[in-house]
């Protein structure tokens, strides 16, 4: 692997530079939280910050996107794909977790079969600078999800802060291609070092709880248990967990129309809402917050093992931090770990 | 690249009403485009999403043996926005069609094998299509015996009622309709789906079932079919979801680690038995 070198201090300008050729979105501070958005300067940037209350996953998932929209004539009717052309785009400043939970929705989005070239159009010009994490939070547990603070995992540039300068770890050939341009710095081995040091201490920080695999074996055996009703009974099916996770991918399909001209829209939705499943004769597999907790808990850690091979969570803690009753899932996740319950069919 | 969210564009050929509560109706469709019709192969037992533009998208099973070209029927019920649509629409309108999507009945593996037929209600659509795909002179040598038994809650909710007096005329099919409760003209046989079965006899050997109906036929057919020494390989349900996508995206469809839009909507008994009973 390549490790070049920047001062903290050349980072606007660096920024600056990024802008003229590209789209860029970074951490910036909007009403007293942290968001990314798409910057038109460097001014405003923080990269001294935990994470961002929303993930970055809406610039590859959108809230709200048109798929078609048509308008209707006399006896014509017109239809036209929503397939805007996209500009390369860097996604700055980035969490590891939040970088590898892109790979995971490349597994949801483009595979083989079904590619959604939706989703394929907006992910392909992505690049990805993420900036590994020093001061991993309370509710952070990405290395129990198979990341950690400073997994390069989707990552194409992975920024690691030595004090007065970050080392630039270069992972992917697009994050070399535009080093390369950039003509940045190699790092030197005392600052290699350095790393090395900053790296160790912070995944002392948050050692992993559990194991994997086991994990999907015992709630495969837990399905059925009593435990769901307890662990889940102050969930309010609220949905703000699916929607703040970077993850989740749920959506819903509604066509829009006023005046003869409409439109297809995708938005987001949530399997923690009741309707979500609801069936036309009113019958709905999912009728309780357990259920669908449940479903969430299952899907991320053992269906998602079985379909993508791989967690569907990188445990960014959102949920956990703006959960309004404080369901802390590494908890749920821990009891059924170790119930003597689950261990039932 | 092929966008999976695009509707193909559909001509509206015929529309008309099934049942007398007029609240189920037959949908005829032909292709606007010859080159949307080349490319459009199907299965028996796959789905389509079928869309009104303004109204919005829902999944319907394929009525119609892909023996028969240039026409595709769909048997909707009315029970909502999108079905309403569905049934305004008059010969000469256009609608909007995505698929096949699924995987249908698994018509290889059912080759050489006696074919034991069981639906109520609209659910009856996808195993007509397969029956009319069996009888076709080209297939009904690849098929043993079939079998049918087909229920509905009173006659006037019988469909295809023209073809089931033609199935009753062959000789390569039995067929035994019935319904819960009978009236004055009806002649045929009266009780409920799973009372019908029992009374059969069944070379449980060699045949293969394939189940499509409401939750309460399935839920007491079953432990019938058991009884007939019917093993969960052999019996095959098609099942039904809320759907949106189709295509195993949006998440809402899923039994354990399968979707139903993609991973099905068949799924062999045996397959079931190891998911979760969340349907
Ligand atoms: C694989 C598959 C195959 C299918 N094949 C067929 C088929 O061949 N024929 C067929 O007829 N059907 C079929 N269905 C079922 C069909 O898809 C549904 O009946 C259809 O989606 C209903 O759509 P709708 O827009 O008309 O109903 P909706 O408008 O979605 O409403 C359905 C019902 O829900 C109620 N409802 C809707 N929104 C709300 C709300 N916000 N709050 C409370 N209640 C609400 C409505 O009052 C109505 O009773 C199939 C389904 C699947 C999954
Ligand atoms: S777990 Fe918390 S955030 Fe998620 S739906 Fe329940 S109450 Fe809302
Ligand atoms: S489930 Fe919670 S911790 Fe895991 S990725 Fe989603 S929001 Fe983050
Ligand atoms: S209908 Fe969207 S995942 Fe099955």
């Amino acid at each position: 692997m390549d490790y070049k070198t920047i001062k903290k201090s050349e980072i606007t300008e660096f920024l600056d530079n990024l802008i003229k050729e590209y789209e860029i979105a970074a951490p910036i501070e909007k009403d007293d939280i942290v968001v990314f958005d798409k910057i038109k300067s460097s001014n405003g940037v923080i990269l001294e910050y935990s994470n961002s209350v929303k993930s970055p996953k809406k610039f590859v998932i959108p809230q709200f996107e048109t798929l078609i929209s048509y308008n209707t004539n006399e006896d014509t009717t017109n239809v036209k794909e929503h397939l805007d052309e996209q500009k390369q785009f860097i996604l700055f400043g980035a969490r590891p977790c939040d970088a590898r939970s892109f790979l995971f929705l490349d597994k949801v989005f483009s595979d083989e079969k079904n590619r959604d070239i939706y989703y394929k159009n907006r992910r392909d010009v992505v690049l990805i600078i993420s900036l590994g994490c020093t001061q991993p939070q309370e509710t952070c547990f990405c290395t129990t999800t198979g990341g950690g603070p400073f997994s390069s995992e989707g990552s194409d540039l992975l920024l690691v802060d030595i004090g007065d300068d970050y080392i630039i770890q270069v992972i992917t050939d697009k994050g070399a291609e535009l080093v390369k341009k950039l003509g940045l710095k190699n790092a030197q081995k005392d600052e290699l070092a350095e790393m090395d040091r900053v790296i160790k201490k912070s995944e002392a920080k948050i050692e992993p709880d559990l194991e994997l695999n086991n994990l999907k074996d015992k709630l495969d055996n837990s399905f059925d248990g009593s435990d769901w009703e307890t662990l889940t009974e102050k969930c309010l099916s609220c949905g703000v967990c699916t929607y703040l996770c970077p993850t989740c991918h749920c959506f819903d399909i509604v066509d829009e129309e006023k005046n003869r001209k409409g439109e297809r829209i995708r938005i987001w939705d949530s399997c923690q809402f009741p309707h979500f499943t609801m069936q036309a004769s009113g019958f709905n597999p999912r009728p309780t917050y357990k259920e669908r907790y449940r479903q969430r808990i299952m899907h991320k850690f053992s269906y998602c093992i079985d379909n993508y091979n791989m967690v569907g969570c990188v445990g960014c803690g959102r949920c956990i931090s703006e959960c309004p009753v404080n369901l802390d899932i590494r908890q749920v996740l821990t009891s059924l770990y170790y119930s003597m319950l689950s261990g039932r069919t | 690249m092929k966008n999976p969210y695009l509707p193909t564009p559909m001509k509206v050929e015929k529309n008309v009403i099934e049942t007398g509560d007029r609240n189920i109706k037959t949908l005829t469709l032909s292709f606007l485009n010859n080159k949307d019709e080349e490319i459009f192969n199907f299965i028996p037992g796959q789905f389509v999403e079928l869309s009104v533009l303004g109204a919005g998208e829902a999944p319907f099973g394929i009525a119609s043996s892909p023996m028969e070209k240039k026409h595709i029927d769909f048997t909707i019920s009315k029970v909502g926005l999108v079905t309403a649509q569905l049934h305004n629409l008059e010969p000469g309108d256009t609608v909007g069609m995505r698929g096949p999507l699924g995987n249908g009945y698994p018509i290889e593996l059912l080759r050489n094998k006696n074919i034991f037929i069981i639906g109520g209600g609209f659910g009856f659509s996808t195993l007509r299509a397969f029956t009319n795909f069996m009888l076709h002179p080209d297939n009904r040598k690849h098929y043993g015996d079939i079998t049918v038994v087909y229920g509905a809650r009173n006659p006037g909710l019988l469909l295809y009622k023209n073809e089931l007096s033609e199935w009753e005329q062959r000789n390569d099919i039995q067929l035994h309709v019935t319904v819960d409760k009978g009236d004055e003209s009806w002649k045929g046989k009266t009780g409920v789906v799973p009372v019908i079965v029992k009374e059969l006899s069944i070379d449980a050997e060699n045949t293969t079932t394939l189940v499509c109906g409401p939750p309460v036929m399935i839920k007491f057919t079953l432990p019938v079919l058991a009884e007939l020494g019917l093993a969960p390989q052999q019996t095959y349900l098609s099942l039904e979801m809320k759907m949106k996508c189709g295509i195993g995206k949006c998440g809402r469809c899923n039994i354990g680690s399968k979707y139903v839009c993609t991973d099905g909507p068949v799924f062999s008994l045996a397959q079931l038995n190891k998911l979760p009973q969340e349907y």
